[in-house]
């Protein structure tokens, strides 16, 4: 057939032009394909790049060792300690029951504890490492390594836990550390706070000098697959620990202290160099234990702590205010001198005092007599001051109180300082919007009223009475870096030589005779056998103190009370009992250090609040840091 | 590598066994092998290094199917034309089961479980039809195809399976039926408007169905979406966003046999199939990729020169249809991993873990060396050998 045949030929003929067009066709696919992979590959290959390296590598923050606080002498107060923790990886475990339950042999788990783990190991991927109990002994922990081939699946970690070696005895100075809140993770830019147990500090140096204390995080970078599974460290960046720091604080008058005022239900004393405004020690009492803090603290345990009357999380030598009483009357005094009242004026003392209608009682009801002012120091006799008071007025004794730091913020390097109050005319129309009545004055002259002042605001008073007039203001950082201190430590040189001035603290405007009146007045208070403080005096040769005794009333007794028998202070429930006071500086001779003793609601400051003052300054004489050499001592001692 | 065998073109003298094997081109399979073998160390890096668990499945399973491929190159051509229909009607019934009675997973595509492997009707759909529109056409001559209504049968041959496929739903698949079947049209001589025609309907009648209230707003939804996957970057963008972090950071001369981070840390989903290739070009890079795409090229073109040779047109349209199915395979799969058109779940022939794609190709490379044996033989209407 020979259209067949031509038919044949003619189809041949079509179907290869129509494969040669596909194949064009298909050569432009191929084309796009290459062209697409020379895109992605060559022009764009930059960007996947860094996309393929954000997709694998993981960023993880390495935490610094929190730096130590340190006393002045090198011993720590606030160290980091190894925490031993075991963790579960349950891919890892041939069998997760009997694991745990081989674990729990060794060191026992509560049914609290099981059934966290148990949650945890639901929630997350079989290789993320759980933990199954923190803060291990050291006995469980080296069990646990012990036993480890048996354990398949469980290791030991360790991180790093603060530790505060003296516990409540520097609780209040050093603070806590406790985790970030939510409300700090958002507004510190640190990475570190991102963290889940990292924690920031609350309260004391922790908190005053947190960023420092924080050091830099180190950076560990890790590739991880899809999963999020580690696969491997690529690089690692070690971050900065923080620094140390050292503080004035003297641990072991510290700890004398503490116990000292432990005896009372509620008592601050705070002792300071008055050249340096080097704080030696602090102590409020109670006190509570970090640790309870640094673990979490529980509702309950919140609860107890903020609802005892005694409020053990109060540092009382800063965060109080107390009417400073009769310890104010050498403010009082010194206006009056300034005044141009004589040293010699004298003021007859019946007992109690008339002014208009009001007739105000002395504490001693029978009256000194003829009294002039070291005789109205030296027996506290309020008359007189009521007298002085009214002649200088309230605001010239107002003024004379700030230039000795009180009703101010003394600029103390630990946070919740309060001020305090210092009345005048002023203050008086601006805060209680009312006009200043001249018996108020009277009143404010012996310290009570509205004068609210911290124990650190009377013993920055006292150290300036006692420097000659130089306004040292106190703090309790020394300095970063546990190196030993130099030997020329201009500090110390200062303290030595007895100079306020070459530290840069300015002179107070006031004549310095008159500061030495007012001394005198103090030295007879403790030292004559009639001043108020005699019997609590310090009769060892050199180390002699000059006083104040000062005991305001928190509420007067009421004629309903007086008929139910109450007469005496002791007899008042201890929330309106009186709080004593003391104030003094030691050697009367030579001043060195000041101290003030406010036992809350405690009595009569004579009774009360002198004899811890006297024990605390004995105590501080006899370890004097001036006649110590810390370097003799190698820089740093062990930890008890 | 098209050399002429002895063979003359007049030669029709049975061949036997010997003559059979002698004549084979060899060169074809090993191209093959090579493909293969590329894939082997794929599936090597993809375990980590390991030849457990997919290499040496898929060793065992090429192994098998270069067997079946020579089996299948051994038997004569006419045999194939004889029960092409027979063998599509089987092909279409098993379809249909599965569309009730079969299981569903991995890529949607239905399969039956034979106990020793899975078996996917629409993959050997794909032969099957190939097979049937080669007789159809065979011996239309160029005035009977221009008839519209002679192309009713062929396009219910095209359409049937490719709407149950659609069904499963393996879209995948049901376009590779239906662009191979166009193309088998085409390479037969069906006129170009047609063609035309059809595109400007199918054209037409997508742009009406939007803009009608036929679709809900979910459905155009899931149509963008499939589209444009790259806009759910956590579900169906994941997938093509990793590949092409994964291609592109490969670079021009890729990062090194075992060495792809992105495919080795789980990032690159589906390395050891739908997406081999993607670890392929992240490892040896741009120059890889392009020489893995010019070995399937050549593949292509191989068939090409068969289906040229062939002297009936039963085979030319058979060997055609083979090849440009092995086209539309690698150009869907790779084009997808690229990020050019939407994740279909299409396997790389040959290099992909998985037997029933390696299958289908090799049984598609036995026919076309069995074509390239008997491409002189001469075929009547009917299938009889002509004298």
């Amino acid at each position: 057939m020979a259209g067949s045949k031509q038919q044949l030929q003619n189809q041949t003929k079509v179907f290869s032009r129509r494969v040669a067009i596909l194949g064009g066709l298909q050569t432009v696919l191929v084309g796009a394909l290459v062209s697409r992979l020379y895109y992605l590959q060559v022009v764009e290959a930059d960007k996947y790049r860094l996309l393929a390296e954000e997709n694998r590598i993981n960023l993880r923050l390495l935490p610094p060792s929190r730096g130590l606080i340190l006393d002045r002498f090198g011993v720590p107060l606030a160290a980091n300690f190894p925490n031993y923790r075991a963790i579960l990886v349950a891919e890892q475990t041939k069998d997760l029951e009997q694991t745990l339950g081989d674990f729990a042999r060794l060191v026992p788990l509560s049914e609290r504890e099981r059934t966290k783990v148990m949650r945890e190991l639901k929630r997350n991927r079989a290789f993320t490492p759980i933990p199954v109990k923190e803060d291990l002994t050291w006995e469980q922990m080296s069990q646990v390594e012990l036993n480890l081939p048996e354990l398949p699946g469980i290791s030991i970690e360790e991180d790093q836990k603060r530790y505060y070696p003296f516990g409540g005895l520097t609780a209040h100075i050093l603070g806590y550390v406790q985790v970030a809140s939510e409300k700090e993770v958002a507004e510190d830019p640190d990475p570190l706070l991102t963290l889940p147990s990292f924690r920031v500090g609350r309260n004391g140096l922790e908190k005053a000098f947190d960023k420092t204390l924080r050091g830099s995080a180190g950076r560990s970078e890790i590739e991880v697959n899809s999963v999020g599974r580690v696969i491997r460290e690529l690089a690692r960046v070690e971050g900065t620990p923080g620094a140390d720091l050292v503080t004035t604080i003297d641990i072991g008058l510290q700890e004398f202290a503490q116990q000292r005022v432990s005896a009372e239900q509620s008592c601050a004393a705070v002792v300071m160099d008055i050249f340096t405004g080097e704080l030696l020690t602090m102590a409020s009492t109670p006190t509570f234990d970090p640790a309870v803090f640094y673990r979490g603290v529980t509702a309950a345990e919140w609860q107890a702590l903020n609802a005892d009357i005694y409020r053990p999380l109060t540092n009382k030598t800063i965060a109080d205010g107390y009417a400073p009483g009769s310890t104010f009357k050498m403010m009082t005094a010194l206006a009056a001198l300034e005044a141009g009242i004589n040293p010699n004026f004298s003021v007859f003392c019946p007992g109690h005092y008339i002014f208009g209608p009001m007739r105000l009682h002395c504490w001693k009801k029978e009256g000194h007599g003829h009294v002039g002012m070291l005789d109205s120091l030296k027996h506290s006799c309020d008359v007189y001051y009521y007298d002085i008071a009214r002649r200088v007025g309230v605001d010239a004794i107002a003024a004379m109180a700030r230039k000795f730091g009180l009703g101010q913020l003394t600029g103390i390097d630990l946070p919740g300082e309060r001020p305090g109050v210092i009345p005048d005319q002023a203050w008086k129309l601006g805060t209680l919007g009312e006009k200043w009545y001249p018996g108020e004055t009277l009143v404010a002259g012996i310290g009570q009223g509205f004068i609210l002042t911290s124990p650190l605001q009377l013993c920055v008073m006292t150290a300036r009475i006692a420097n000659g007039g130089y306004a040292v203001t106190p703090h309790i950082f020394k300095r970063f870096g546990a190196s030993a201190p130099p030997s020329t430590d201009p500090v110390a040189a200062a303290a030595q030589a007895g100079r306020s001035d070459v530290l840069g603290y300015p002179a107070i405007d006031v004549n310095p005779e008159h500061l030495a009146i007012i001394r005198r007045g103090m030295d007879l208070v403790s030292n004559d056998p009639r001043g108020t403080a005699y019997r609590r005096r310090i009769d060892i040769p050199g180390m002699e103190m000059a006083g104040k005794t000062g005991t305001s009333q928190v509420r007067r007794i009421s004629m309903a009370e007086r008929s139910t028998g109450v007469r005496k202070n002791e007899d008042k429930p201890w929330q309106h009992r009186d709080h004593a006071l003391f104030v003094a500086y030691a050697p009367v001779h030579q001043p060195r250090y000041a101290i003030a003793v406010v036992v809350e609601h405690g009595g009569g400051g004579s009774t009360y609040a002198a004899p811890i003052a006297r024990d605390i300054l004995i105590e501080c004489q006899r370890r004097d840091p001036s006649r110590r050499n810390p370097n003799a001592e190698g820089g740093r001692r062990e930890m008890p | 590598m098209f050399v002429m065998t002895p063979m003359g073109r007049n030669n029709q003298k049975k061949m036997t066994l010997g003559d059979k094997l002698l004549g084979l081109n060899w060169s074809l399979v090993l191209l093959v092998s090579i493909v293969a073998s590329i894939g082997f160390a794929m599936l090597y890096s993809a375990a980590h290094g390991h030849v457990d668990p997919w290499m040496s499945a898929q060793v065992k399973r090429f192994v098998l199917a270069l067997v079946g491929m020579f089996v299948l190159a051994m038997i004569d051509l006419r045999v194939y034309m004889r029960f092409a229909y027979a063998f599509y009607l089987m092909a279409f019934v098993l379809l249909v089961y599965v569309e009730f009675f079969g299981e569903i997973g991995m890529g949607a595509q239905r399969w039956i479980n034979l106990g020793f492997m899975q078996l996917q009707p629409s993959e050997m759909m794909k032969i099957a039809l190939v097979l049937a529109l080669a007789r159809f056409f065979h011996g239309l001559d160029w005035e009977t195809i221009g008839k519209p209504w002679v192309l009713i049968p062929p396009l219910a041959l095209v359409l049937a399976p490719a709407g149950l496929v659609m069904k499963q739903p393996d879209l995948g698949t049901a376009g590779t039926l239906i662009i191979c079947g166009g193309a088998m049209f085409f390479a037969t001589g069906v006129r170009w408007w047609k063609f035309a025609i059809v595109l400007a309907l199918g054209i037409v009648g997508a742009y009406y169905a939007w803009n009608s209230g036929l679709l809900h707003d979910y459905q155009k939804a899931r149509v963008l979406t499939f589209l444009n996957p790259e806009s759910d970057v956590r579900g169906a963008g994941y997938h093509i966003i990793q590949s092409k972090i994964a291609l592109g950071s490969g670079g021009v001369w890729g990062k090194g046999f075992l060495q792809g981070t992105q495919s080795h840390l789980d990032f690159l989903p589906e390395r050891q199939t739908d997406f081999i290739f993607t670890m392929f070009a992240e490892e040896w890079g741009l120059v890889g990729g392009v020489l893995l795409l010019s070995l399937y090229s050549l593949l292509v073109l191989y068939g090409i020169a068969i289906a040229l040779r062939c002297r009936s047109q039963f085979g030319k349209l058979m060997v055609y249809g083979l090849s440009f199915n092995l086209f539309t395979y690698f150009f869907i799969n790779t084009a997808m991993v690229m990020g050019l058109i939407p994740v279909v779940g299409v396997p790389l022939p040959l290099i992909s873990y998985g037997g029933t794609a390696m299958m289908t190709v090799m049984a598609g490379f036995g026919l076309m060396m069995s074509a390239y044996l008997h491409r002189d033989t001469k075929i009547s209407r009917h299938g009889q050998e002509e004298t």
